[in-house]
């Protein structure tokens, strides 16, 4: 690309990152020339870095430490991405070749411009320089023999486009143009609908491009296709996917990065002698019968493709085979060779293909990568990059997504036109979205990105503690989507009797700023998830499991029924209420997953209440009215015991109460007969998380919910909204709760409305506050929890850590409903859901 | 909790001759303060026909609670929830057999300075527990006490009335009857109530030998159910050592599904398949893998599952495997192989021989890959079946060592155990037992997905009508599967890229 200009005023064109390399001996107006055409802070000059490090800019002994800091500094300047121009002689070999390495380690253009000048010019200039005017002649002799036995290889020396200025008019004609890079399309705005891998499948491809609205390569709105390579090999019309992306390419309709296929189809039309391999055979088959012209044409689209685009003022990378940042607008051979190849670990999986380094995973990066290469079965963004090779030509589907709408447009393969290698999905959980889960997703010590709450750190022992519970007990993976956080009680009361009170609660959420909060009635069951799903080919599609419609699972993730007949007969009559509700279509979903509480508590907890509750209570009532008659009958002898004898009344007064609080939470049931499940908020539903909308509407769409169950199997949630800044709300709040825990209920949580809600200084508050109600609270600090002294006691307990628990696995648990919302692969959603589990395992007061 | 020592007498033997004999005076109440609380005695009768001393023991349930560390952490307590709603204020336990021995010190040894006459006396006494804790129920309570020459009252205490079908709970209320020195029953009950009662339990001083020795002295060692009551009152001893493994993080997630730890943390029973006590079959298909493995010519194995290391250690000791990992998801199996193994005083060549380390099947793991061989000795049935796809690709899909051995329970032969009831699986927590027609239906489908051959070996008596007890798979992967696209794919993958590294040339990006 060297362009040998003659005439004056001719213009250079420089592409806008790229390194600038000045070549001319001493005295040919390199300087004079740099300051001309370039900003002083894009020139680097070595009489500049000369002076800096020896304090005269012709001391040449203070060479070698100056271009250290020359090329120190140029390396700084394109790694932020900034043109850079190197102005020395440049004239020696070993110099420049130093400069295109630092070019490609940052992988911008080398661009050389050489002032060419005659040495009787370059002489006489520096005669006219004070501080040249003592250099021998022979200096610039040199420097011109040195320039001249360059000028012929400076192409294969690497530079990318050699502008050759000869003689002083030339040079003072000359003019710069910033280009542009190729793959800088920036200024295009879009809207695209980008396509994934095509692999020759004309026949999907044209259903898709009509599916997204294009009538013969164009679309009424203006929108712009934008293909990810891989149009060819394999699949049954190479020639026709090609004529079809050409000529919308051509008429400005598409743009295209090329893919490996494409690369290897192209050195194939170039005559290079490759392997037939991959499919390429049956595209050459195909291309058998066209014409001369139209394989010129191939060979020349083929030819012109550019590696990315870098579209949408930045935020959006098209390549074929993904991208990390640091290569995003760059331009050399290996970020072509990552954008066609991907990166590879070096191993091979027990399919014999090589293991893909997954790039994606540790990408950061602002600008959403899209890209393919790799066959999933889903695409799913993973940290703002996606795969669009959905193996349509293995039988999958063709995927477009609709940029900037983030919307996902598929078409199933309409048959598997080549054999895969390797299955698509493997039967691990994961695996039907790219990759089963791995034990780094979750193991030892970890930190988990939440949006709401920050970075949320996981400590080795408690991650082993959930790794064991997880693996031994838990519900396959892939149904666990979610596991509700802790939640902190009510700052302990002052008033008499109490240890918890909901004033504390309503003043809590007053001073946090939230006026208006949501009262629900605590249910004392057993806490329940529940994923329900339209029918098994929406478990299938969503979650890829094969046979069961959901899940019906404990705090740590357990089925609630061993037998999976029950489960999936609960899960039938929710079915039946979401049905009949009409909320499938109003929510736009196939599955739902609840949050409830599953009653009665006797169900789940029967071995705790058989060897701890009822037995205390069974051990209390054995023992008070012997004690208590032996007592009396000794006062009535005249000893002195009456304190005593008090006191141990008190006491059986209190075991007995003790014994009345847990009776409220048992009952008998049979089969499913008894059985009951409060719903009390709608977790996520296809395509979205529910964590925040505001409760009243979540309560409004769930009385539907029950209202629509024929089986008695659902029950409502009862609620009451309060003002924080009302006294007279407050106090109905707090007759409301009197009046449940009075009848024996468990209490009650206090919401924010709004549910995810911050404070003032934007600190997410508390998602809820539990009150619990007075003798509810006997079951949790012991029958005799009441008596003056030991209230005292109890009093001082610490509220902090159980807080902050609480406030990092709700973050946790919105984090993996927004994953499980956005479409996010299992791996992402299960970090965060374990991540809760090993939260759980903390130490904290258990009474809390 | 609360029991009272009655007797009868006449005008010229006083029943409340009891008095001289506790040391405590009928007319008065009197208090001690004890470690957990405060301790009364008084007497609700006390006339020439009848005297009872009852004894009240008021445990302070707030101070009861083990104190955990910091705040809100402890300061508080941070175990298991269970030990605040506690029957330790109610029930006869070790709390009140220690209080007995203290507050009747003199009574429990035979002294009385007042009344040396009345020491040696076997007097007409009935003694009222209300409620005893009682693991063994009241057959077990009567086995203890009648042949110590007690009439045994044990009757059973219902759970809750409300809910008759819970059945009945530990406790029973007992009534023992005879005519017995005091000081021995005293020391009756000092031994048997704690013995009943067998909760793993804290107070515990580490003389309670010489404590137990003193006081069975004169009955402990005729008693034919000596050796129940010595392992029982000792075995106090070692859950202490139990407590100090207790992993505090397991209590706290067995609480938060309101299970007990025991349902937990129950991956490994350490009393079973001991070095002292191996189970014969288990010897034997330890045997039947080391065999296969040796056959397979394997050096570097993994031991996937490992439990408490009997495999490894029996690898150890044959120096053809050069490198043993035994992964295990429990880190308690692991805590207690590392003790069987010694790791911690092995010398360093043997140790460099062998890893421990935490791990899990339901997820792939890089640590796992490039072995020759991997063992899954009774693993796949602790497992769910529907978690069973994960194992597998962990497995064969990821690990992909060359040789697997896989062993599980025959459930066919189970008709041959005497000892195992009908249509029970062999252990808690075996999920499901196979069949041989099912064990091989799953391994030909695992080796045909994955590439490899299986073959079966039976491990034990092979029963000509049932099969044996243990069926074994052997994993061989397949030579040819896909090396030939490994080489191609590779290959090509590497020559397009040099050569694209050198077409860019020309154009810009």
């Amino acid at each position: 690309m060297s362009s040998e200009t003659q005439v004056p005023g001719r213009a250079l064109p420089v592409t806008d990152l790229s390194l600038v390399v000045l070549i001319g001996s001493t005295g040919s107006g390199k300087s004079s020339f740099a300051r001309k055409h370039f900003k002083p802070t894009e020139v680097l000059s070595s009489d500049f870095f000369r002076g800096l490090v020896a304090d005269d800019e012709n001391d040449q002994s203070a060479s070698g430490d100056a271009f250290d800091v020359l090329h120190y500094i140029a390396g700084k300047r394109l790694a932020a991405g900034r043109l850079t121009v190197v102005d020395a002689t440049n004239v020696q070999t070993e110099s420049r070749r130093q400069l295109v390495q630092i070019a490609r380690q940052h992988d911008v253009l080398p661009i050389a411009i050489v002032l060419d000048v005659p040495e009787a010019v370059c002489a006489e200039r520096n005669a006219r320089r004070e501080d040249r005017a003592g250099m021998p002649r022979r200096v610039i002799q040199r420097h011109q023999r040195e320039l001249r036995r360059s000028l012929r290889g400076l192409e294969r020396e690497g530079f990318r486009k050699v502008h050759i200025l000869r003689g002083v008019e030339e040079i003072e004609g000359a003019s710069i143009t910033i280009e542009k890079r190729y793959n800088d399309l920036t200024h295009l705005t879009g809207p695209f609908d980008i396509i994934g891998d095509i692999h020759g499948c004309r026949s999907e491809l044209d259903t898709l491009l009509g599916k997204l609205g294009y009538a013969d390569g164009m679309h009424p709105e203006g929108r712009t296709a934008v293909f990810v390579g891989d149009l060819v090999d394999r699949g049954p019309d190479s020639p026709g996917v090609l004529r079809r992306v050409m000529s919308m390419v051509k008429s400005g309709n598409a743009l295209c990065v090329p893919g490996n296929h494409e690369n290897k189809f192209g050195r194939y039309l170039k005559g290079r002698n490759v392997q037939h391999t991959h499919g390429l055979a049956e595209t050459i088959e195909q291309m058998d019968g066209e014409s001369e012209e139209f394989k010129a044409e191939v060979r020349e689209f083929i030819d012109g493709l550019v590696s990315h685009y870098v579209l949408d003022e930045g935020k959006l990378v098209v390549c074929h085979a993904g991208l990390p940042e640091k290569y995003h607008g760059r331009t050399s051979g290996r970020v072509r060779s990552h954008a066609l190849y991907g990166d590879t670990t070096g191993e091979t999986d027990e399919f014999g293909l090589p293991v893909r380094y997954p790039w994606a995973e540790d990408y950061r990066g602002r600008a959403a990568v899209v890209y393919g290469h790799t066959p999933v079965p889903t695409a799913s963004w993973v940290n703002n990059t996606i795969c669009l090779d959905t193996g349509a030509v293995f039988g999958g589907k063709l995927t477009a997504l609709r940029w900037p709408e983030r919307e996902l447009v598929e078409v199933p393969a309409e048959k598997v036109w080549y054999e895969p290698v390797k299955p698509l999905a493997s039967e691990a959980p994961g695996g039907h979205e790219g990759r089963p889960l791995d034990l780094a997703d979750v193991y030892g010590r970890r930190i988990v990105e939440t949006g709401e709450h920050g970075r949320v750190s996981v400590r080795e022992e408690n991650a082993a503690a959930a790794l064991e519970v997880m693996s031994r007990f838990a519900v396959d993976p892939r149904l666990v989507p979610y596991l509700p956080p802790t939640m902190a009680p009510t700052a302990t009361s002052q008033v008499e009797g109490y240890l918890e009170h909901p004033a504390e609660a309503f003043a809590q959420y007053a001073a946090d700023g939230v006026e208006r909060v949501v009262c629900e009635e605590k249910h004392m069951g057993s806490r329940a998830v529940a994923l329900v799903c339209r029918d098994a080919a929406a478990a299938r599609e969503r979650f890829g499991v094969d046979g069961p419609t959901g899940s019906l699972y404990t705090r740590t993730g357990r089925p609630f029924f061993s037998d999976p007949a029950v489960t999936e007969e609960i899960l039938g009559r929710l079915r039946a209420a979401v049905g009949e509700a009409g909320l499938w279509e109003e929510l736009g979903t196939d599955w739902v997953l609840l949050d409830a509480e599953l009653l009665p508590w006797s169900l789940k907890a029967s071995g705790l209440l058989r060897t701890q509750y009822a037995a205390v209570g069974a051990a209390a009532g054995a023992v008070f009215p012997g004690a208590v008659a032996a007592l009396e009958a000794a006062v009535a002898r005249g000893v002195d015991a009456g304190e005593l004898l008090t006191r141990q009344r008190e006491r059986a007064a209190d075991a007995s109460a003790f014994t009345d609080a847990y009776r409220r939470y048992c009952w008998t049931t049979d089969g499913l007969e008894g059985v009951r499940l409060a719903p009390f908020q709608i977790l996520a539903v296809q395509g979205r998380s529910m964590a925040a909308v505001p409760h009243d509407e979540q309560l409004a769409l769930l009385d539907r919910l029950v209202a629509a169950d024929a089986s008695g199997l659902l029950q409502t949630t009862r609620r009451l909204y309060v003002d924080t800044g009302s006294p007279e709300s407050v106090q109905a709040g707090v007759d409301w709760w009197l009046e449940m825990t009075g009848r024996g209920g468990e209490g009650m949580v206090v919401k924010p409305l709004g549910a995810l809600v911050r404070d003032g200084k934007r600190r997410l508050v508390q998602p809820g506050i539990k009150c619990r109600g007075r003798e509810y609270l006997r079951i949790i600090y012991g029958a005799e929890y009441t008596r003056p002294s030991n209230l005292e006691r109890l009093r001082r307990r610490f509220l902090g850590h159980k807080r902050s628990l609480a406030l990092r696995e709700y973050a946790l648990g919105v984090e993996a409903l927004s994953r499980l919302g956005a479409g996010e692969p299992l791996w992402r959603v299960h970090e965060a859901v374990f991540a809760v589990l090993a939260l759980e395992s903390e130490p904290v007061d258990p009474r809390l | 909790m609360f029991l009272t020592i009655s007797t009868t007498g006449t005008p010229d033997r006083p029943a409340s001759d009891l008095g001289f004999l506790l040391h405590k005076h009928p007319d008065k109440a009197q208090s001690f303060g004890t470690a957990q609380g405060r301790a009364h005695v008084l007497y609700p009768e006390a006339n020439d026909d009848r005297c009872t001393a009852a004894l009240l023991l008021e445990i302070d349930p707030v101070a009861l609670v083990r104190k955990g560390k910091g705040k809100g952490r402890g300061g508080a307590p941070d175990a298991a929830l269970a030990q605040y709603v506690n029957d330790r204020p109610y029930a006869a336990s070790s709390l009140l057999a220690v209080a007995l021995s203290s507050v009747f010190k003199s009574a429990l040894r035979g002294v009385c300075p007042a009344r040396p006459d009345l020491v040696g006396r076997p007097l007409p006494l009935r003694i009222e527990v209300p409620a005893l804790p009682a693991r063994g129920g009241p057959d077990l309570v009567t086995k203890l006490f009648e042949p110590l020459g007690w009439q045994v009252t044990a009757e059973p205490v219902p759970l809750d009335t409300q809910f008759p079908e819970w059945g009945a709970s530990r406790y029973v209320r007992l009534v023992l009857e005879g005519d017995l020195v005091l000081a021995e029953a005293l020391r009756h009950l000092y031994v048997l109530l704690p013995v009943l009662d067998d909760a793993k339990h804290y107070w515990v001083s580490p003389d309670e030998v010489d404590k137990l020795l003193r006081a069975g002295e004169g009955w402990l060692a005729e008693h034919p159910e000596h050796k129940l009551i010595t392992s029982r009152y000792l075995a106090r001893r070692w859950s202490l050592t139990r407590e100090a493994m207790e992993r505090l993080e397991l209590v706290r997630l067995a609480d938060l599904d309101e299970l007990e730890v025991e349902q937990v943390d129950n991956a490994v029973d350490e009393q079973t398949d001991t070095e002292d006590k191996p189970v014969p079959l288990a010897l034997q298909r330890r045997d039947a893998i080391i065999e296969a493995l040796k056959a397979s010519g394997a050096h570097r194995v993994l031991d996937l599952g490992c439990g408490q290391g009997q495999l490894v250690q029996a690898l150890l000791k044959d120096v053809s495997f050069t490198e043993i990992v035994g992964v295990d998801v429990s880190m308690r199996a692991l805590t207690i192989a590392a003790r069987r193994l010694k790791l911690e005083r092995m010398g360093e060549r043997q140790a460099s021989r062998v890893q421990l380390f935490q791990g899990s099947l339901a997820y792939t793991d890089k640590r796992l890959k490039g072995y020759d061989a991997a063992v899954l000795s009774e693993v796949i049935e602790h497992l769910d079946l529907p978690r069973l796809p994960a194992l597998e690709y962990a497995v064969f899909g990821s690990a992909r060592p060359t040789t697997v051995l896989v062993t599980t329970p025959n459930v066919e032969y189970n008709v041959r155990w005497e000892s195992l009831p009908a249509g029970h699986a062999r252990h808690g927590d075996h999920r499901f037992e196979w069949t041989r027609e099912e064990f091989r239906a799953w391994a030909d489908k695992v080796a045909e997905r994955h590439g490899y051959a299986v073959e079966f070996k039976p491990v034990g008596p092979d029963d000509p009508e049932v099969g044996p007890p243990t069926q074994m798979a052997v994993f061989t992967i397949a030579e040819n599967t896909s090396t030939e696209n490994t080489s191609t794919e590779s290959i090509s993958t590497e020559s397009t890229r040099t050569e694209s590294t050198r077409t860019t040339k020309g154009e810009q990006a």
